[in-house]
């Protein structure tokens, strides 16, 4: 099993991005649960929200501890919180950042900097990068193909044509843009 | 587990409901009046104040104008003598 | 009734995709009042709620169920203030355990949507004519996403066919709902609605069993669910999803050679004393996890179970512990914890998970 943890701030989308995820496992025949750190939402705080990916039944409801991956959606957080908490040693954690990262606390894991907020403004012309990050997921980890995710967007923006195009785009840039 | 019993001559009917609505009027609390009202047909004016406060709808009508108490139902509460504007109505010592 | 429940529930309706009315009201207490009378007018009536709205609904939740409607609610399970939470625990509906509903309760979406189409089958059935509260771990399920199947119309049709009333509230042939009780009949009443409970867990079973061969799903035999019981010495006894929690630990604990399972209790009333008894006699010891309290008793669920058990020559020590309460988190290490004290000890402990 595949456990995820994504830090975002309130209003950013981070339990949407899990959801997509978690959905586009789905679509890769795969199970999945998505789900927020249970709390109080409020614009600009730190948020947390969860996804479990497995080839079989996910049976355990427990919040994630020891997380497989980290997605960081927004720079400042690694300051904020303990973004690494229970983190697998040699991990990914995929930031989104314009600047290249290095930090002490980042030395045992596998550090992927990818700026989807430049990708986001020039294609939605604002700083929307839940979807964006998600091609870097898919290229990091291999988990979930690019096709799934498309599929998960086009479940969760029906009847939007243009921004099922726009996401569909954003997450390809990012894709091909992250090692 | 043993049927509930049920007790003679009650309906139990699911739920408590009842199949005859409208058989109160088979339960004359005429008999539960101590004090009669008297109604003064001179003093009367036809306002219809005393039938509409009437709680047990014993004031009944004729083509749009009050007739006597209907004493089956009239439990003697003097709400019309008390709601009567105009004193058409006293109540007085029910003679058994 | 501010989860996603209602929300797309709405969204079915304005798609047309359920042919149903809904009903906006101002609160809770409204909310079953309505389903009361959409119900006695014959109509298959449902709502949902959470904490603070099912205690705002404490006292129709009585009215439902003495005038035997069928009414199905899901109540998503949160703590009950104060201090304000609106956290998963189980205090909200075991609080309302006495108000003469049949109470069911869920481990995952999955289970949640199908047992809300049984519980119509349960509620509705003649013999029965009881509410039904389909309890469900707010937050935890009412806020998760995973994948559900939700089956085809015509195959939910031909499971479970219209709502056929008993008493009809019409107005060309008028009824008299809801009268007064005086004490010479009320008492009579209350014992119908007993022995409705007495038969509820047999049709409970028939309709779980007709589930099965419907749908392909089943979750034990629609009362209690087995896992690794079989020679299992230590048994852990749950409601909803922490019984998915207890599954890892107990696939764990297995590969370790303990021998460890698990009593999930689906049907908390009518509370199955015999069903408990037949699961649990041949263990050693019981963990049962309570996420909520009888202030001044102690885990409403641990206390049924140990009653269950007073006839009984032989008998597991059980062992009660409190956990999860407001959204306190039950982790893995939680249940082995409590696996591993239950394997020690000799005599029964009280314990809180803090």
């Amino acid at each position: 099993m595949l456990e995820i943890r994504i830090h975002g701030r309130g209003g950013q989308g981070a339990v949407t991005a899990a959801q997509i995820l978690a959905i586009s496992a789905f679509y890769d025949g795969k199970q999945s649960q998505a789900f927020p750190r249970f709390g109080v939402e409020r614009r600009g705080a730190p948020v947390e929200a969860f996804c479990r990916i497995d080839d079989k039944t996910i049976n355990v409801r427990s919040q994630v501890y020891a997380p497989d991956v980290v997605l960081i959606l927004e720079p400042s957080l690694i300051e904020a919180v303990d973004v690494t908490a229970g983190l697998k040693k040699g991990a990914p954690i995929i930031i989104n950042t314009g600047s290249n990262i290095t930090c002490a606390a980042f030395k045992d894991f596998k550090v992927h900097c990818v700026d989807a907020s430049k990708v986001a403004l020039e294609i939605f012309k604002a700083d929307i990068v839940n979807t964006t990050i998600l091609g870097a997921f898919a290229k990091v980890t291999g988990v979930i193909s690019l096709d799934a995710i498309n599929k998960a967007i086009e479940d969760r923006f029906t009847g939007k044509p243009q921004v099922i195009e726009m996401n569909k785009q954003a997450v390809k840039r990012v894709y091909d843009q992250v090692d | 587990m043993p049927k509930a019993k049920k007790p003679e001559g009650k309906l139990l009917n699911l739920g408590a409901v009842i199949l005859t609505p409208g058989n109160s009027v088979q339960n004359k609390t005429g008999g539960w009046r101590a004090l009669r009202p008297v109604w003064n047909k001179e003093k009367c004016t036809q306002c219809m104040i005393c039938w509409m406060y009437c709680p047990d709808m014993a004031i009944p009508q004729k083509d749009g104008k009050r007739i006597e108490t209907n004493f089956d139902f009239c439990k003697g509460c003097g709400i019309c003598k008390t709601e009567c504007v105009f004193g058409a109505i006293t109540m007085e010592k029910e003679k058994k | 009734m501010e989860t996603h429940i209602p929300e797309r529930i709405s969204d079915f309706v304005n798609n047309g995709e359920l042919d149903c009315e809904m009903i906006y009201v101002e609160s809770e207490h409204s909310a079953l009042s309505a389903a009361l009378g959409s119900s006695a007018a014959g109509v298959r009536s449902y709502t949902a709620t959470s904490s603070q709205g099912l205690a705002l609904m404490f006292e129709i939740l009585h009215i439902v169920s003495g005038m035997r409607l069928p009414v199905v609610m899901s109540v998503a399970n949160r703590a009950l203030s104060a201090p304000i939470n609106i956290w998963n625990d189980h205090q909200d509906s075991m609080s309302c355990r006495d108000a003469g509903w049949i109470q069911l309760y869920v481990e995952s979406a999955q289970e949640a949507v199908d047992t809300t189409i049984m519980s119509f089958k349960i509620a509705e059935d003649h013999s029965v004519m009881l509410p039904v509260m389909v309890c469900l771990d707010g937050f935890t399920l009412s806020h998760v996403f995973e994948p559900v199947d939700i089956p085809d119309q015509s195959v939910v049709d031909k499971f479970l066919p219209k709502f056929v009333p008993v008493f009809r509230l019409d107005t060309k042939n008028p009824k008299t709902f809801g009268p007064i009780g005086y004490p010479d009949v009320f008492m009579d009443f209350k014992k119908q609605q007993q022995d409705a409970f007495a038969v509820s867990a047999g049709v409970i079973k028939k309709v779980a069993s007709d589930f099965n061969k419907s749908f392909g799903r089943s979750y034990g035999d629609g009362i209690v669910e087995a896992y690794e019981l079989d020679d299992a010495k230590y048994v852990f006894v749950g409601l909803g999803t922490i019984c998915g929690t207890a599954r890892v630990v107990i696939d764990k604990l297995r590969k370790e050679g303990k021998k460890v399972g698990m009593m999930k209790l689906k049907c908390f009333r009518p509370f199955p004393d015999k069903a408990i008894v037949d699961a649990l006699k041949k263990a050693d010891a019981v963990a049962v996890f309570d996420r909520a309290v009888s202030f001044g008793q102690k885990g409403p669920v641990f206390s049924e179970i140990e009653s269950a058990f007073c006839d009984e020559s032989k008998k597991p020590v059980i062992h009660s512990f409190i956990a999860g309460l407001g959204g306190r988190d039950v982790k893995l290490d939680h249940i082995e914890l409590a696996f591993n004290r239950i394997i020690k000890e000799k005599s029964s402990i009280t314990e809180w998970l803090l």
